[in-house]
């Protein structure tokens, strides 16, 4: 038998990215333990559609955690208060029967909503734009082996490269700044040889883009690291600004 | 390249730079302590290490005038960080709470601009009572000085201004507990161990600093200024 629980939720609701927003409640009675947090934002839905109520948006695509579309701020922490989860992989069994539970969008200048809980993310797309890419000629796949690539160097550049770009960071830095989103794409193509040749040319560009985009500067409260799903850590900040610094002496 | 004033305007230059002037205003600080501790050497050590100061002439305003640069960029880096937080997130939450585990998010980190802000307050006091304060004079090694020793004897007999002093230089260890290891990530300098070990330092170096700050006036006001450890 599974556990089933009453639940207080307050979300927000917002029409369109110019409409003031405002908190709607609603008492969902029937909530399994074993659903996902989106699946009871699904039952949610149902309900609310069943009483010809508009149904609260929710961004979500692959509901595993590897996309990054999911980003609630659920009771003031990104993807709720599990440690390196997304809220998609969040599951009812941690709340308890007659829990409130609060549920924002991100907010920030640089996300603006589109509705409800659903936000523009497009921000970082134009920060990936600026540099977060390598390069190459496309046409027949080169042999895999003739750029040697050290293992420990790999192994980092594929730690950043997990970055499912869901903007959580974003959320829960007291600053809305982007710099471990930034920080994990510059440092990702930095650490190998096919992102070397670009190295300097991206790194500025991509910091300089982010200010243009309006996020808010970095003070190392690493609240980004706590609530990253896959566990970027600040030291990909620390990169970034190396680089930076690199680049500026460089002066090509 | 960006041009370095470009750099500088960025948000890595923004936080590089709070990094440097910040760190530089600590070996100032500890350059300041080891002229302090000379009250305790001879009766006429104190006097003679401050007039010593005084007759650099041209240089020491070469040194204040560095100095009040980094004091100034590092104040208005910190206001504009502040400020722009408001820009960057308008709406603030309902509901907002740090995550634990990785965050830094700590009482001092929070508050770094309002002990930063006090701090400010502090050494402009700080400046008009002892660098612009009147003082009797005193014949040393033939020359007239300021007698800024009895200066300082006098003042920290006065409770008012003992533990008013002793409670921004308690901030102050506040502010640097977050400073330090900040300063540190912000300079690129951040993996695993070391950042820890950064961490730990910047809380030995804080304790340390301000213990030896905050040791003077207290001595002199439990002490009257009469203590032993006090020549006359
Ligand atoms: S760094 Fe982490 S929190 Fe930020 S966008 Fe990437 S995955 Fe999300
Ligand atoms: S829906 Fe894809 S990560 Fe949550």
């Amino acid at each position: 038998m599974s556990k089933e629980m009453t639940i207080h939720l307050k979300y927000w609701k917002q029409d369109g990215p110019d409409a003031r927003g405002y908190f709607e409640e609603y008492t969902l009675d029937n909530v399994n333990e074993h659903m996902s947090f989106l699946e009871m934002l699904d039952v949610l839905n149902e309900e609310l559609m069943l009483k010809d109520k508009a149904p609260v948006e929710f961004d979500y695509d692959c509901r595993e955690g590897i996309c990054g579309s999911c980003n609630l701020v659920i009771n003031g922490q990104a993807h709720g208060p599990k440690e390196r989860v997304a809220a998609c992989q969040l599951h009812m069994r941690n709340y308890s029967d007659g829990d409130h539970i609060t549920i924002e969008p991100p907010r920030a200048a640089a996300f603006p909503v589109i509705k409800d809980l659903v936000v523009d993310r497009s921000a970082f797309d134009r920060i990936i734009e600026a540099g977060g890419y390598v390069s190459v000629k496309t046409g027949a796949a080169p042999e895999a082996n003739s750029i040697p690539v050290e293992q420990e160097k790999a192994n980092k550049a594929f730690d950043y490269a997990t970055c499912i770009g869901c903007g959580a960071c974003v959320a829960a830095c007291p600053n809305a700044s982007a710099s471990l989103f930034t920080g994990a794409k510059i440092a990702h193509l930095n650490k190998l040889p096919q992102g070397e040749v670009e190295r300097t040319n991206r790194v500025v560009n991509m910091v300089d883009q982010m200010k243009e985009e309006g996020f808010g500067d970095c003070s190392n409260y690493a609240e980004c690291e706590a609530v990253c799903p896959v566990g970027i850590s600040i030291t990909a900040i620390a990169e970034m600004r190396k680089d930076y610094i690199k680049a500026v002496f460089k002066g090509d | 390249m960006p041009s370095f004033l470009k750099a500088l305007n960025s948000q890595v230059g923004r936080k590089v730079m709070t990094g440097i002037t910040g760190v530089g205003l600590m070996f100032f600080l500890i350059g300041h302590l080891l002229g302090n501790l000379t009250i305790f050497g001879s009766p006429e050590a104190f006097n003679i290490y401050t007039k010593k100061l005084e007759s650099l002439g041209p240089l020491l305003y070469l040194i204040e005038a560095g100095l009040a640069f980094f004091f100034l960029y590092h104040t208005i880096l910190g206001i504009s960080i502040w400020r722009n937080k408001k820009k960057a997130r308008p709406g603030g939450y309902k509901k907002y709470q740090s995550k634990g585990g990785a965050s830094h998010q700590s009482l001092a980190s929070k508050s770094m601009i309002y002990t930063g802000i006090i701090i400010f307050v502090f050494l402009i006091i700080h400046l008009i009572t002892f660098k612009f304060g009147a003082t009797e004079t005193v014949m040393l090694e033939g020359e007239q000085a300021r007698d800024l020793r009895a200066l300082v004897l006098d003042k920290f007999q006065n409770p008012l201004y003992t533990f008013g002093y002793t409670f921004v230089l308690l901030l102050f260890i506040f502010h640097l507990s977050h400073g330090f290891w900040s300063a540190f990530t912000s300079l690129g300098m951040k993996h695993g161990d070391f950042s820890k070990k950064m961490q730990m330092a910047a809380y030995a170096f804080g304790i340390i600093l301000m213990v030896g700050f905050i040791f003077i006036p207290l001595y002199i006001y439990f002490t009257g200024g009469q203590g032993s450890l006090i020549a006359y």
